[in-house]
């Protein structure tokens, strides 16, 4: 990419050579109107407002690229009357509901109305009647569409459900003196506007992972949340700048407060915002909002026994929805009273980094989620990537719709909705245990094998075999054939029979034996035909690669050689990669604390079970603040620590108030961000300074990022011989949870409440008699559990999976660590 | 030529007109005190007051208003307590929720709940004007597209506490009422202007 100048109203601009306009005007502060565009997905040219003209011509800001040298005007009268005319056109028959409408106050048709200054109407055209309709989550009434398709564009381009399209609607046809007397440009809006309406892809209702990014995006009041309908107008609320607390995504978001009712003035959270330009939520991101522990007051005994249960304790065990800064105490009352700390979940994450660390010689992974939406090849190991971390997921569907890319998604489950993201992906659904095949297979297709240790390429030359195999080719072959015809004589007016040679090209053919090269680890993991085809075609005009692994690799039984391949394949490769946390923060948590693998005799279990418990869900034995009640920092997925904000007041104890009696000092929480570890990567920031915004270029301004340290490297580059015979090729059960769901805290949130069960696919369900609601006995060598089927659309195979949401289900007391776990299944 | 506002300079200084009152001093002594009180009590202008309500009574000419039995007649576009009005013809309340009056409201002293009802309208369920703050400026009822909430009347806000609310049920045009004619509307802020119609510019209709 080159640094170019261009020069826009006068003013001389730095941009990328290929930017579009629109988004170098955006990023120096110059206003260009545009409502049908949205950052990082493809121009849609429905609006048509983004009109400027650049050397003389009039072109669209937003998919024009920026040149060199290129002279760029934003107002000329002509571009001034076409906008004049647009804004006209989409006012024609819009309802006039402001009073009512969701939207007014920020809506952009109002704001776009005022700024061209539209006050008075020119056109006109019979109104049609479009009902609204009901799509769950989402309410779309057509009638306030304004048919810019920013929510078709972020479905498909950045959200990867593409379950919306347009469709036609009846109408009358435009009066024929329009098109003479109006602007070409909003003519040509109006004809598309007056021809279409949304709906979504799969009927009546909406088939997607309800992220519900198409109501975030909708310019408009016509696709909003249901729950949210009518019970607000958007200036009232005080945003409150936060982190989304569900997933190691660590989002952006802003919870829009507002008191209670008229009799209780008590702060409340009505909804979710987000930066849709720059950040796409998920859907418990953006419906699982309400998870506060409320009406809580400080008891004094409950407090004593706390301090009574501490001074007696010897574990504390805790998991990682937790600050960074509760990790910090949590630290200090280790180092303090010599306690033990339990999670393992982050203990994982930590060995898994530890041992990565060994080969690659630093304390993080090198990639992070914008590496990712960057990359035009992308990989996905060990990770159930949907629900994992949708935001891993967004930023791998945007690589392959918008960088024309291609990806390889290695997991045991089927997941349509990554084969629904671009053709050009290939699911690998290996068997449970074949991960380091798949890791040995990204070593053996993309590594340098000329500096790899030789050791590790000869390794990998044993997977390989040369096989003889016959061909079918097709050969084209002359053939002379002699025609008997009947030709009428001229002369004597008869027919009669003539020979004649006739030469024909007929396709043959013929079988070939060849020699080819096999490679063991496609067929270890289940690849479909002709991949070594596949992906030649895949890997086409491809630069830059992206590597995800997930948390299918670090509770993997062999996860230490697992992460020395990782570390190898970033080594050898050009892969950059990214490790998918498994919660909110337990990259934070692995980074902070030392961590314990066994509880002792007497435990305090922060969030999880324990003899003396404190909750944020309000049903321990003493209650702590929720992650939307208390300020502190959350480490992301990109290695950031982000700041965020108590949405909500909150009335009782917290865990630095638990701290404080037991000796440590300090008067707030967030008096511990300035003492996180500097060795860990963090630094000693005051929490007050640390931002969280955006820039109008796109920059993400948000707390800090980890400083990846060197360490120290063992030199030791072997990897461990693979065995694969210890496939489990027999009925296993996965440990995930559905799309919406992440923890107990999702689970508590009144738009998301639903009962956790045994998660199975529809071809699953046929095959094994059940239907959804029988009641189950799920049991693994562990122990057994008696669930409900629930169907999930969202995934094929044979394979069920067991939530971690629901307290109800101890799923993990089934697991031996491992995410799969071998299974039988009786109906009750 | 330009109208010049004249600059008044309303700095006080020594120079300008300002001038201390003469303020008697304070009686310190008893003596002194009660030589005060007598010196004011007992003078003419007494019996001045007194002969001038002799001379009404005697008259009898009186326009004492008979208050609280009887009124005094205020201006139609006076600002009292508000009142939210009903439609004429279907009786549903006029208000839709929009917030502005709340939005505008200087004295931010009014609030409003809404939510979805079954039909998919928006409906205010409870509405309150905190009395105690409101200034009575009338741009509530200058700001209200549905010509809604207008003020009344009614001045008199004798209560037990000085912030008594006034809720919905307070305000709104009781239904019997309506019927029988009773609810009168607001020629005050936010009425429509005689002969408005005119200065309008019409939006086309295709049919």
């Amino acid at each position: 990419m080159n640094e170019i100048t261009i020069t826009i109203d006068g003013r001389a601009v730095q941009t990328q050579e290929g930017e579009y306009i629109l988004n170098a005007a955006r990023a120096n502060g110059i206003f260009i109107p545009a409502i049908c565009y949205l950052t990082r997905c493809s121009p849609t040219l429905a609006c048509r407002i983004c009109l400027v003209e650049a050397d003389g011509k009039q072109v669209y800001a937003c998919n024009a690229k920026a040149k060199e040298g290129m002279d760029i005007t934003t107002t000329t009268p002509n571009i001034l009357a076409e906008r004049r005319a647009i804004m006209e056109v989409y006012d024609v028959n819009h309802p006039l509901e402001c009073g009512v409408c969701d939207q007014s106050g920020e809506c952009e048709l109002q704001n776009y109305t005022l700024e061209v200054g539209v006050d008075a109407q020119t056109y006109s055209i019979k109104d049609t009647h479009k009902p609204a309709q009901n799509w769950g989550l989402i309410h779309y009434d057509p009638a306030l569409c304004i048919m810019c398709e920013r929510c078709i564009t972020v479905c498909k381009d950045m959200i990867g459900d593409a379950a919306l399209s347009t469709v036609a609607r009846g109408s009358d046809a435009i009066e024929a003196e329009f098109k003479e007397s109006m602007p070409k440009d909003a003519y040509a809006m109006w004809n598309k506007l007056n021809k279409s309406l949304i709906a979504p892809n799969g009927g009546d209702t909406l088939d997607c992972t309800n992220c519900g990014e198409c109501s975030s995006v909708c310019p408009v009041g016509a696709l909003v949340s249901s729950d949210y309908q009518y019970t607000s107008n958007a200036w009232e609320h005080k945003q409150i700048p936060a982190t989304c607390a569900h997933c190691s995504a660590g989002c952006q978001i802003s919870y829009d407060i507002k008191h209670t009712s008229i009799t209780n003035t008590d702060a409340k959270i009505y909804r979710v915002k987000n930066e849709w330009n720059y950040v796409s939520l998920c859907g418990a991101g953006r419906y699982g909002y309400d998870f506060e522990n409320r009406d809580v007051i400080k008891d004094q005994s409950e407090f004593d026994a706390a301090i009574a249960a501490f001074k007696k304790a010897d574990t504390i065990s805790f998991t990682s929805t937790i600050t960074n800064e509760e990790a910090m105490i949590l630290q200090r009352l280790k180092e303090k009273l010599g306690v033990r700390l339990v999670n393992n979940e982050a203990l994982a994450l930590k060995n898994f980094l530890s041992s990565y660390s060994s080969i690659s010689g630093k304390s993080l992974y090198g990639g992070d989620l914008k590496a990712v939406h960057n990359a035009d090849f992308v990989v996905s190991i060990g990770s159930a990537l949907k629900t994992d971390n949708p935001n891993a997921r967004f930023a791998m569907n945007n690589a392959l719709s918008m960088n024309k890319g291609a990806g390889l998604y290695f997991h045991p489950i089927n997941d349509p909705v990554i084969a629904d993201m671009s053709k050009n992906v290939t699911q690998f659904n290996h068997a449970p245990m074949m991960e380091e095949a798949a890791l040995y297979l990204m070593l053996d297709l993309f590594g340098d094998k000329a500096s790899m240790p030789s050791s590790v390429s000869e390794y990998l030359a044993t997977f390989h075999s040369t096989k003889t195999v016959t061909v079918e080719e097709s050969v084209d072959e002359k053939v002379t054939e002699t025609v008997t015809k009947m030709v009428l004589n001229e002369e004597s007016g008869v027919e009669e029979e003539v020979s004649e040679e006739v030469t024909k090209t007929i396709k043959k053919k013929i079988s070939k034996e060849v020699e080819v090269d096999e490679n063991a680890l496609f067929a270890m993991l289940n690849a479909p035909a002709g991949f070594v085809d596949t992906l030649t075609k895949y890997l086409a005009k491809k630069e830059t690669f992206a590597l995800m692994v997930g948390a299918d690799l670090y509770t993997h039984p062999n996860a230490a050689n697992c992460a020395r391949l990782v570390a190898l394949i970033e080594k050898y490769t050009s892969f950059s990669v990214t490790m998918i946390p498994n919660l909110s923060n337990t990259l934070g948590v692995a980074m902070i604390c030392d961590l314990d693998s066994e509880r002792g005799s007497y435990t305090i279990g922060y969030n999880t079970t324990g003899d003396f418990t404190l909750s944020a869900l309000g049903n321990g034995d003493l209650d702590m603040p929720s992650l939307n009640q208390q300020e502190g920092t959350l480490t992301s997925i990109d290695k950031r620590v982000n700041p965020t904000n108590a949405a909500l007041s909150y009335g009782g104890y917290v865990l630095n108030d638990i701290a404080s009696a037991l000796g440590l000092n300090a008067k707030y929480t967030v008096d511990y961000t300035a003492q996180l570890p500097v060795d860990a990567g963090f630094s000693a920031v005051a929490f007050d300074t640390l931002p969280n915004y955006y820039t109008n270029a796109g920059e993400e301004v948000r707390g800090y990022v980890l400083e990846n340290r060197a360490v120290s490297v063992s030199g030791d580059e072997n990897v461990a011989v693979f065995d694969a015979a210890k496939a489990m090729n027999e009925k296993v059960v996965y440990l995930a949870n559905p799309v919406l769901q992440f923890s107990l805290f999702t689970a508590a949130a009144h738009q998301l409440q639903s009962k956790g069960g045994l998660y199975v696919s529809a071809s699953a369900m046929e095959a094994s008699l059940w239907s959804e609601g029988d009641r189950v006995t799920v049991k693994t060598a562990r122990g057994e559990v008696a669930v409900s089927i629930i169907k999930d659309g969202k995934i094929e195979g044979d394979i069920a999976y067991l939530p971690t949401f629901d307290t109800d289900i101890n799923s993990e007391a089934l697991f031996g660590g491992y995410r799969f776990a071998s299974v039988s299944i009786q109906k009750v | 030529m330009n109208h010049e506002e004249p600059f008044t300079n309303r700095n006080v200084s020594e120079s300008s007109t300002y001038y201390y009152v003469d303020i008697e001093t304070y009686p310190v002594s008893g003596w002194d005190k009660f030589k005060q009180v007598f010196r004011r009590a007992i003078r003419g202008e007494l019996f001045v007051g007194l002969w001038v309500v002799m001379r009404e009574m005697i008259k009898f000419d009186i326009h004492t208003l008979q208050y609280p039995l009887e009124k005094l007649p205020i201006g139609p576009r006076y600002r009292a307590v508000h009142k939210l009005l009903r439609l004429w013809e279907s009786g549903y309340e006029r208000c839709i929720g929009c917030g502005l009056c709340e939005k505008i409201c200087i004295s931010d002293c009014i609030r409003m709940d809404t939510r979805i009802d079954e039909n998919s309208r928006k409906e205010v369920t409870e509405y309150s004007i905190n009395l105690g703050r409101c200034i009575f400026c009338g741009y509530c009822a200058e700001v209200c597209p549905e010509l809604a909430i207008v003020h009344g009347g009614r001045y008199e806000n004798a209560s037990e506490q000085r912030a008594h609310f006034v809720i919905k049920d307070d305000m709104l045009t009781p239904l019997d009422l309506l019927k029988a004619g009773e609810q009168a509307e607001y020629p005050g802020f936010g009425a429509i202007i005689p002969g408005s119609d005119a200065s309008v510019k019409k939006t086309p209709l295709a049919y």
